[in-house]
């Protein structure tokens, strides 16, 4: 016993807590205290390498860890306490996985001898978690405790990342154990994710490439979870191939949106040009992303007459919704690297000039067209207006879920990855003012602005009082048109305009509200006020919330009706009552 | 052409569907199984019968058995999400190597006299089951097979007095010298 007092390595299980994270780089953890985490917050009160963020509820310091996690590339960190704290997480672990996003949270748990007693605070979270955790851990025996640490950080960062979740309880807090440092052996031998592509699959996904008269590359989220390399590489396959490119939702920024090959996002609020040039290619490049129902429309008309090469790092994205000729299971970044190896050696640039020709064709539709007002501002001119006030700047965009998140990715041009955070798969509602405080905590001195609805924005509003509290100067700039406005569309559209409970009816007065919090309210109704209270939004160096009155029947198109094809969509000026009863004839039961 | 019922459905529908035997390595650890079978059950998957069991304790390994059904793109994704979890080490498509064997193992109570009783031990007999219990009225009886074997040696049990069946779901092993 004398000799263990000098180690170390001995410590509490809430010492190693705090250790792990140091051992793995983390400055910065997201959280809100409670009965079974105290003996963390005890460690966290009394050092100061890791500095923690009290949020106003656990799914904001989910959300944030997911903001911080996605604007760094490195894994965010929630720290929350048992029952409860756990079950709030609920809604940041399934974000996460839906968008593969790398995420720590530890929780605290009951003492062991009372798990499944139904303690106070006590609920079955590896249970609930499991299906929304990559991998979670009930950690009974301080001694493990290390190990299982280390494995999670593992876990969230290699491979498809994702988020993973160790239950600590309170006992083995308490307890005292042995701690070691980060090591290979920590990691389950089961658990290997495959990183090279296979060669042959290579050489015919280049055979392919250089073969073809209608590409397109339609790129995703993986293109930016594997890193700066691969969005280097993808930039550089465009080049050397001139072909066209289209990302996802969650891909926007890997390609720069300025670029003279990018076609703008896909999918149901997609672009004409970009959803066309998928329908009609001959030869479909997709690199890091799903074959989602967001992207696909209907599968069975989904690009009928193209070859399909599909890189991904999971296989159990492949041939999950639409069936590819070549599948090449591995690590963007590192399969970009060997396709451009193998193409310029032996393949040279395929002449598609008629292609783009009708390309062009398509982009003269011109399918972002909105008409703009003198009297009331157009959601989408405000996000314009936005971006230009912002180009040049060193700006992070976060978003919540709904018509102004699909405005953002159409008119918000992004140059570089890890710009955008938004809530894709999942569609979060209340993701984006959370995300902001993260992404301001791990960028302190950029620009960081929350692209919210009037609606969304209540559902995590109290982070307001986190942002005041850590002087995070983050921008929530509300598109507000007094609507869920994605709701009333597909009432509109779907729904016969019975618009049952889509209003916002006693909104808050969001310039007193953000006063109230010790922010700045800011309010704009007019189109010619617009660019000067941008101007000072961003020129205030305090939290803002931006009440931007904008004209509320305002539709979000181009759109795929849902259940219709890629060439089958609905531009805005054809959006008439009786072409959009048309095009939605059938839909009704589809999400 | 058909339209989907939703853009969510993967499955292409005119493939029809196919039984297959999945066997599954897994690290025994608390809370796989449940992971495996909620597998199943989010993402809408058969479970046809599995069998559970550790097989090498000094390495905890356990094999799971897994027969389920599904179009065969569906059963391409059971295997994939199987094999992405953490705790899973292989996954054998013991029906696609066409070299496995299948057995399982079911106890049979039947009830009954006379005729009846004398038939079931003659059924019994050739279907090589075993009795391992015996009242003057019940035997309870141990057979070892394939399902579809088990199956008919219940339908005969049937009208002779069956009573209740307990049966262990499905084992499977590759033949030849090679391990999985």
């Amino acid at each position: 016993m004398s000799d263990k007092s000098h180690d170390p390595n001995q410590m509490t299980g809430a010492a190693m807590i705090v250790r792990a994270l140091i051992d793995h780089g983390v400055t910065d953890i997201f959280g809100y205290p409670g009965g079974a985490v105290l003996p963390i917050y005890d460690e966290i009160f009394q050092q100061s390498e890791v500095q923690h963020i009290l949020v106003r509820h656990e799914q904001g310091a989910g959300h944030a860890a997911e903001g911080y996690a996605r604007s760094t590339g490195k894994p965010g960190v929630a720290l929350v306490t048992s029952g409860p704290g756990a079950t709030n997480m609920v809604t940041p672990l399934t974000d996460a996985l839906m968008d593969s996003i790398p995420l720590v949270c530890i929780s605290g748990q009951v003492p062991t001898h009372l798990i499944g007693n139904d303690a106070f605070q006590e609920c079955d979270t590896v249970g609930i978690t499991r299906p929304c955790t990559k991998h979670n851990w009930l950690v009974r025996d301080v001694n493990d405790l290390a190990k299982v640490l280390h494995e999670a950080f593992y876990v969230a960062t290699s491979g498809r990342p994702g988020p993973v979740l160790v239950d600590v309880p309170k006992d083995v807090q308490f307890a005292t154990g042995t701690y070691h440092p980060p090591r290979k052996s920590d990691v389950h031998r089961s658990y290997a994710p495959r990183v090279k592509g296979d060669a042959t699959q290579i050489r015919k996904a280049v055979a392919l490439l250089a073969s073809a008269k209608r590409p397109v590359i339609y790129s995703g989220g993986g293109v930016i979870n594997s890193g700066p390399e691969a969005t280097k590489l993808l930039r550089e396959l465009v080049e050397v191939t001139g072909f066209p490119i289209t990302s996802t939702l969650m891909g926007l920024g890997a390609y720069p949106a300025s670029g003279k090959n990018w076609l703008g996002m896909l999918g149901m609020h997609g672009t004409y040009e970009a959803n066309m040039t998928m329908h009609d290619c001959d030869v479909m490049l997709c690199v890091g992303a799903r074959f989602d129902d967001r992207i696909t429309g209907r599968v069975d008309a989904f690009s009928p007459g193209s070859k399909k090469i599909h890189i991904d790092i999971d296989p159990s994205s492949i041939n999950k919704n639409i069936r590819v000729d070549v599948p090449i299971i591995g690590d963007c970044g590192n399969v970009l690297g060997d396709i451009l190896q193998v193409f310029k050696a032996e393949a040279k640039k395929p002449d598609i000039k008629s292609w783009w020709q009708q390309i062009a064709q398509w982009r003269a539709r011109n399918s972002l067209y909105y008409k703009k007002s003198n009297d009331v501002i157009l959601p989408q001119h405000a996000i314009q207006s936005l971006f230009e006030a912002t180009r040049g700047k060193d700006t992070y965009i976060t978003t919540e879920v709904g018509q102004h998140q699909m405005w953002a990715a159409q008119f918000y041009g992004f140059e570089e990855p890890h710009r955008w955070m938004t809530s894709g798969g999942l569609g979060t509602m209340g993701y984006g003012l959370p995300a902001a405080v993260g992404v301001q905590v791990a960028h302190p001195d950029s620009l960081v602005i929350d692209i919210a609805g009037d609606a969304s924005v209540q559902m995590t509003m109290q982070e307001m009082s986190t942002a005041v509290q850590y002087e995070l100067p983050i921008k929530i700039f509300i598109l507000n048109n007094q609507y869920m406005g994605m709701v009333r569309q597909w009432q509109q559209l779907l729904h016969g305009n019975r618009l049952s409970h889509s209003y916002s009816e006693a909104l808050p007065d969001f310039v007193k509200l953000a006063e109230a919090y010790g922010a700045v309210g800011l309010q704009v109704h007019k189109p010619a006020d617009l660019d000067g209270a941008i101007k000072e939004m961003i020129s205030v160096k305090r939290p803002v919330l931006f009440d931007c009155r904008v004209a509320a029947l305002e539709n979000c198109f181009p759109m795929i009706p849902s259940g219709k094809a890629h060439n089958e969509m609905l531009l805005p000026e054809q959006a008439n009552d009786e072409a959009t009863a048309k095009a939605f004839a059938g839909g009704k039961a589809l999400v | 052409m058909n339209q989907p019922a939703s853009a969510y459905f993967i499955e292409d529908r005119h493939d029809p569907n196919e039984t297959h035997t999945l066997a599954v390595l897994v690290q025994n650890e608390p809370g796989v199984l449940a992971r495996v079978i909620g597998l199943f059950s989010g993402r809408g998957y058969n479970i046809e019968s599995l069998t559970v069991s550790e097989t090498e304790a000094q390495k905890h390994l356990s094999r799971i058995t897994i027969v389920t059904t599904g179009t065969p793109m569906v059963i391409e994704q059971i295997k994939h999400q199987l094999d992405r979890m953490i705790p899973v080490y292989r996954v054998v498509d013991m029906t696609l190597t066409r070299r496995s064997i299948e057995r399982e193992l079911a106890m049979v109570k039947v009830r009954g006299q006379g005729e009846h009783r004398v038939e079931a031990l003659r059924l019994a007999d050739a279907f090589r089951a075993r009795v391992i219990d015996a009242t003057t009225e019940s035997f309870v009886f141990e057979i070892t097979g394939n399902t579809d074997k088990i199956n008919q040696f219940i339908d005969l049990m049937r009208p002779l007095g069956l009573v209740e069946v307990s049966r262990t779901g499905v084992a499977a092993i590759g033949r030849g010298p090679e391990g999985m």
